[in-house]
């Protein structure tokens, strides 16, 4: 379990966020929803240890951190593939450099690959493929963290609206097959109601949790359901008003 | 690209026939300009005179290379690793820089002879400084979330230095030593003019004196074809090396 409480960062004599909380149950696709620069990359940044919290602790399983380090694999909407490595090569990155076995690591990096339909390019380099496959092997690299926890820092968004539609069926594997524990930002929130077990609604900054909405309905889920349509309606409206008051 | 092919040849021999037919036409002094095509005979002639003195050019400048890449690499890593070394000896470096390294050419020769050492010496420190500088600013225009993603990897130093950070300034680092081994022929040449036995620019300042201008042409030549050949040779490991650009 992942919990954030009381966590503070002021960047530059402005607030960008004070007194958060933050849970992430065992197991849950947990989302983040708000405008652009609300400062949800600066709560990643904290978590991943780019920037150090003013206030607040992190704890993961009970266990007080400064950062997440150690216990995380963090995915964006870059891929991050390095040009001068194959797509296998890339994905076996984290093990290559947490001293792994790296016969075992490739079988399992080999699976990866089929399961998430890139069997096949294994040996192709990054700018060989295409920005869909690219990311998917960003998800196979992410996956050989080994770690339990994942954040992804809207992953899908450089991506073309029909390529993102069959990434999010993946990124919903990362729940039901690999039993991961998601903590996922995007402002999509389309994709989020189609993902997330509970979707954190976000003020503009400072940024403060303004709502959440717990869907407990089952997964795969249609954009179309009415129950999400309903959802989807509430949380544009409100979005809508602060952004109609910050302009006013 | 075939058009400007054309016009890069078109435009060497226009030059070459202006120079070719003006000194016929104005009848000049084979002493003070040859033509061209006396130059080039007499490059191909005496080979067997001048390319001994081309091979000892040649080593000088390898070895100002080898010892520039043997120094400046393990530098330009350290520096990049400790940002207070690169403060720390940054001031040196460029000053090193705003010392005219022709002007202490006679001063090598004092200290390292008239041998091979002191054009060596001069080849190094010349190429030295590009390829450190360059290949530091290639270290450190890494990627910030490249190096956050390594990071989390929990990789060690090395091992990101390896997998990440040198792949990574390979394009800056070939084009610091694409201006090093230029410069290096220079640094070579010089050192020879001051005080040598043997070299091309030892043979230049020699044929001059003895105004066997054309013979100072065809060392030119012999020197350009070095330096081209040089020069294409790092573009083709380049090409080898970094097949991802």
């Amino acid at each position: 379990m992942l919990q954030v409480s009381g966590a503070a960062k002021i960047y530059k004599g402005q607030t960008i966020f004070s007194g958060l909380d933050l849970c992430v149950a065992q197991g849950q696709f947990k989302v983040l929803v708000g405008p652009s620069g609300c400062g949800k990359s600066t709560l990643f940044d904290s978590l991943t240890h780019v920037i150090n919290l003013d206030q607040g602790t992190i704890s993961w399983n009970h266990k007080k951190l400064t950062h997440l380090g150690r216990h995380a694999a963090y995915m964006q909407q870059k891929d991050l593939l390095l040009p001068w490595f194959s797509l296998m090569e890339n994905a076996l990155l984290p093990s290559k450099t947490g001293k792994q076995n790296m016969n075992l690591m490739k079988k399992k990096a080999e699976k990866l690959f089929a399961r998430l339909g890139l069997k096949g390019y294994e040996s192709h380099y990054p700018h060989e493929v295409s920005g869909g496959m690219r990311q998917r092997c960003a998800l196979v690299r992410t996956l050989m963290f080994n770690r339990d926890l994942i954040l992804l820092d809207e992953p899908l968004s450089a991506l073309d609206a029909i390529t993102r539609r069959s990434l999010q069926s993946l990124l919903l594997l990362l729940q039901t097959e690999f039993k991961k524990t998601i903590l996922m930002i995007t402002h999509d929130i389309e994709e989020a109601l189609l993902l997330a077990d509970e979707v954190c609604l976000l003020s503009p900054i400072p940024m403060v949790i303004k709502e959440q909405f717990v869907l407990d309905w089952p997964k795969p889920r249609r954009f179309n359901d009415p129950r999400l349509l309903k959802i989807k309606e509430h949380m544009l409206a409100r979005l809508e008003k602060d952004l109609d008051r910050e302009a006013g | 690209m075939k058009l400007a092919n054309l016009i890069s040849a078109a435009l060497v021999a226009g030059i070459l026939g202006l120079w070719e037919g003006a000194t016929r036409i104005m009848e000049i002094p084979v002493f003070i300009l040859p033509p061209p095509s006396s130059i080039f005979a007499t490059a191909i002639i005496q080979a067997p005179r001048i390319l001994p003195h081309a091979a000892i050019t040649f080593s000088e400048i390898i070895l100002g290379i080898f010892l520039a890449l043997c120094t400046a690499v393990p530098l330009a890593i350290a520096m990049f690793a400790k940002p207070t070394l690169e403060k720390a000896l940054a001031p040196f470096l460029v000053a090193s820089q705003a010392v005219p390294v022709f002007a202490i050419a006679p001063l090598l020769v004092v200290w390292l002879g008239y041998g091979i050492a002191s054009k060596v010496f001069m080849a190094w420190i010349i190429i030295f400084f590009p390829i450190t500088i360059s290949l530091l600013s290639g270290l450190k225009s890494c990627d910030h979330e490249f190096r956050v993603m390594f990071r989390l990897m929990n990789a060690s130093f090395f091992d990101t230095l390896i997998l990440l950070y040198w792949p990574w300034a390979l394009p800056q680092f070939f084009a610091g030593l694409r201006v090093g081994v230029t410069v290096a022929t220079i640094g070579a040449v010089i050192g020879e003019w001051v005080g040598a036995q043997q070299g091309l620019g030892f043979l230049m300042i020699q044929s001059n004196a003895r105004l066997q201008v054309d013979l100072v042409f065809a060392a030119i030549l012999w020197l350009t074809v070095m330096g081209l050949g040089m020069w294409t040779l790092v573009g083709f490991l380049e090409k080898k090396i970094i097949r991802w650009k």
